[in-house]
């Protein structure tokens, strides 16, 4: 967008205030307190992330420019950090909601005051359209909205303008969660409607370079490769105003670039922070860290059972037991990471997930599983990781080839581009020995066990089968927390974990931010993007 | 005149086999790949069944064979295809950032030209002296500093410690819109546009990143200078018009550097299209949105559609620069054609 076209955007009246912008912001402190300056390492590529192809970080705008029917809440942690809480979950566009006696119906009355930002009304047939829209579009969409027992437009239902139904064929614990995510978004259908085309009906074309939402924020401007502009919508009536008036995302990919930027004060908000630089920056004092332990997410070193000899049990545990977790924390996470061993029992005391597996380094006790399972001499295989993600897996993929060399493990270590990673790992599951890092966006551990432990799904890259598993994950997957069983069967799968060791898990990661420190409401999100909504400067 | 249009039309024509050459050799190369767009497309939590849809909606079920045609039939009706990644037209792409990579490009050669000639002219004339030893210390931190160290460096220095550069963000400062668009020259543009604010601001983010690329390019147009010079210098003609008395300036500059110039330009040419590839460094660096980080980003995506068209791009771009150079070197010198 050049100069012009923006002005235009921001109306010709706003053009007074638009001087200081467009001339000059103090270089110090990275400007006034209405603008807040955020570098990231990874530009947008859509607006539209029911598109195929849209990346991760193009979610961050689905999540400030768009309404969602609810939300989740957000907690203070003990070191003061704010992170969002998946047990609590508030109303957005759905001013109520209530669910039907059978748990198979769950209707929601839509808040009167939601208004896209031409000033029309949000409806149910806009609500409806949008979710039609995420289960026909297929890839992620489909998926994510399928783990809430979402799959066919059928399932949606405008009763009037004001009231929207979602019928499920069973009843589901992840189903009303699952409304919270990014995904199940709500998109001003009469406006798109101008715009499809017999041969895109769902207008993804339009979605993809221009929003159409009600959300907090509008986006401004955007620069393909540069930034990205946030304005705040001043009409937005469901929740608090927003502390900031612009926001602006710069594309900065050089990690020591973004510190400097930071450091120096030209940047407020740094996303998404390597753990070194934020163990650097929080001992340096200059600086605000905030993070928190990524829910449901754990590092963990995956045993392919395709491969002998980790099919044999024993050499699971044997490689649990000669890991170096204490050195990995703290020199592959410096030190941000939550600890996930040294657990006291073989059968976990309580629901918690992820909770330390009760291995420990005990290279005599690894020695003797080896020897045990027929393999004194030790053997050799690969150890794999992903060089998009070399940050912390180069450390921790060295730290274990030296200390499974000390039980005669011999490995060699195999970088995979990080375009390969996904074909060998997760879709033809080919890797022996590999490091792994998925996490769940719906904080349950069944479904986490969903997907990295049922065979065959995307995340289980160890080729683990067991029967007693997927017959748990399949009970569990849909059972209110509230039912007695859940506690047992879940209880289950974590004694089992334990004992099979497919995925050793590392630590639990944090996701660090860090910024100025007259930058305040910055929370942690499952998703790891940046919420601009709750944040203000001053 | 007419003649010469010919013979550059001739040169055009020459270069076509060597240009489809490299877009089959892109084609089968980014698929020899082991990347699978399918599965990075497909998202997140993609399964084998979506991971399919992909495929044949990106027409990847299809042969070899049947793609490179309709790949040809698209390129040939204008057509490079939409990047996966970014959902826009591949030209329309390059377009956008070919600006940017190219004022950068001639911004750092233009500063290494001004550094390395006068030092190559003045090492060959002086060989041995102080200058001679600076020249070989310049390039030889030129050939063995890699851009990025060069880049971060100077960032550090100059922006971190002293803070006399803008913030390292791309070719503007957040508080600066770009110019209208004219060239997609920035300096240019800004000029274009009267606004001298945004002139000088957009020169002030070229500043450290040109001189990284500029210190990088200034070796082997130094060296090559100073070979050059030395081997003029040491021929019969100027022995001839130094004993015809000729000032020392009329004998350096009409006759040994115009004789030395030709290898120059030839290594100009070949520094610049090098230059060009070998910024994407740089412009991590510097955030610079230019076409070498948009490669990058496709290369890893596996956005097939996007390195070839970047490939593509670099090949026509080579082929313009050397017949350029050409049509220059038979202005500079008389005997060369572009016949031969």
């Amino acid at each position: 967008m050049q100069r012009r076209n923006f002005l235009k955007t921001f109306g010709v009246a706003a053009g007074a205030s638009m001087i200081p912008f467009l001339r000059y912001l103090p270089a110090e402190a990275a400007g006034p307190s209405d603008t807040l300056v955020v570098v990231s390492g990874h530009g947008i590529n859509s607006l539209d992330l029911h598109r195929k192809g849209t990346n991760r970080p193009s979610y961050q705008v689905t999540v400030n420019i768009y309404d969602r029917l609810v939300r989740f809440g957000v907690k203070k942690l003990a070191d003061g950090s704010l992170a969002y809480d998946s047990t609590k979950i508030e109303p957005e566009v759905a001013e109520s909601w209530a669910i039907s006696e059978d748990g198979k119906s769950l209707t929601f009355k839509i808040n009167p005051k939601a208004k896209f930002w031409d000033g029309t009304p949000v409806t149910a047939h806009d609500v409806k359209w949008s979710f039609d829209r995420a289960v026909s579009l297929g890839g992620f969409p489909f998926v994510q909205m399928k783990a809430g027992s979402m799959t066919k437009p059928e399932q949606f239902v405008a009763v009037d303008d004001m009231t929207f139904r979602i019928d499920i064929p069973a009843p589901s614990k992840l189903t009303l969660p699952d409304l919270a995510v990014p995904i199940p978004f709500i998109i001003n259908s009469k406006l798109v409607k101008k715009h499809v085309t017999e041969k895109d009906p769902w207008g993804t074309e339009y979605l993809h370079k221009n929003p159409a939402g009600s959300g907090a924020y509008k986006l401004a401007r955007w620069d393909p490769g540069q930034q990205f502009v946030y304005e705040r919508n001043e009409d937005w009536a469901l929740g608090p105003q927003p502390g900031v008036k612009r926001v602006i995302v710069r594309e900065v990919p050089s990690a020591a670039t973004r510190r400097a930027l930071t450091e120096r004060g030209d940047a407020d908000l740094y996303m998404n922070v390597p753990a070194k630089d934020s163990k650097e920056f929080k001992d340096g004092g200059k600086l605000t860290v905030s993070g928190a332990p990524i829910d449901n997410c754990l590092h963990v070193l995956a045993l392919n059972l395709k491969h002998k000899p980790f099919d044999n049990v024993k050499v699971r545990q044997a490689v649990a037991y000669a890991l170096p977790y204490k050195d990995i924390v703290s020199a592959a996470a410096y030190g941000r990471g939550v600890p996930m061993f040294g657990g006291k029992n073989m059968t976990p005391a309580d629901v918690m997930w992820p909770q330390p597996f009760p291995y420990d380094t005990d290279l005599d006790k690894a020695k003797a599983l080896l020897a045990e399972a027929g393999f004194k001499d030790g053997f050799e295989t690969t150890l794999s990781f992903n060089l998009g993600l070399a940050d912390w897996q180069e450390p921790t993929a060295l730290l274990i080839q030296e200390s499974l060399s000390k039980i005669g493990i011999k490995t060699k270590l195999d970088k995979i581009p990080g375009a390969n990673w996904r074909t060998a790992a997760l879709v033809e599951k080919r890797l022996p020995m590999h490091l792994e890092n998925f996490g769940g966006w719906l904080n349950y551990p069944d479904y986490y066990f969903f997907w990295a432990y049922k065979f065959g799904h995307l995340f289980n890259s160890s080729n683990y089968k067991n029967p007693e598993i997927e017959k748990l994950v399949d009970d569990t997957l849909h059972m209110q927390v509230t039912d007695p069983m859940y506690a047992a069967n879940v209880k289950k799968m974590i004694a089992i974990a334990f004992e099979d060791v497919p995925r050793i898990p590392l630590y639990q990661p944090y996701l660090d931010s860090a910024m100025q420190k007259n930058v305040s409401g910055y929370a942690s999100w499952f998703h790891r993007q940046l919420d601009v909504r709750s944040i203000s400067k001053g | 005149m007419g003649n010469k249009l010919i013979q550059i039309g001739r040169r055009l024509a020459q270069a076509l086999p060597s240009v489809f050459g490299v877009i089959v050799i892109s084609f089968v190369l980014t698929r020899a790949l082991p990347g699978d767009p399918a599965v990075y497309f497909a998202g997140d939590m993609a399964d084998k069944e979506s991971i399919e849809q992909v495929r044949q909606s990106l027409g990847l079920d299809k042969s070899w064979v049947e793609q490179f045609t309709i790949y040809v039939r698209n390129l040939v009706n204008g057509d490079w295809g939409t990047s996966l990644s970014t959902g826009r037209p591949v030209t329309e792409e390059l377009l956008r950032r070919l600006p940017a990579s190219l004022e950068l490009t001639l911004i750092g050669l233009g500063l290494a030209i001004l550094v390395a000639i006068p030092l190559g002219v003045l090492a060959a004339t002086r060989p041995d002296s102080w200058i001679d030893h600076l020249c070989r210390v310049m390039v030889t931190a030129g050939v063995s500093l890699p851009t990025f160290f060069t880049g971060l460096f100077l960032v550090y220095i100059f922006y971190y410690l002293l803070g006399w550069s803008p913030s390292p963000l791309g070719r503007l400062s957040i508080v600066y819109l770009s110019p209208p668009h004219v060239t997609g020259f920035y300096t240019i543009d800004s000029l274009l546009a009267g606004d001298r604010e945004t002139f000088v601001a957009s020169i002030a983010q070229l500043i450290l990143p040109a001189a990284t690329l500029g210190l990088f390019a200034l070796a082997p147009i130094a060296r090559m200078t100073r070979a050059a010079m030395l081997g003029a210098l040491a021929s019969d003609f100027i022995r001839t018009a130094r004993a015809n008395g000729l000032s020392n300036r009329v004998v350096l500059v009409t006759y040994a550097f115009r004789n030395a110039a030709l290898p120059v330009l030839t290594t100009l040419g070949m520094v610049f299209s090098f230059l060009l590839g070998a910024n994407v460094l740089v412009e991590k660096v510097f955030s610079w949105p230019g076409i070498g980080s948009f490669a990058i980003q496709a290369l890893v995506a596996s956005d097939y559609a996007a390195v070839q068209g970047f490939v593509l791009a670099m090949a026509l771009l080579f082929v313009c620069v050397n017949l350029f150079i050409d049509v220059l070197l038979t202005m500079v010198d008389p005997r060369v054609g572009l016949d031969e």
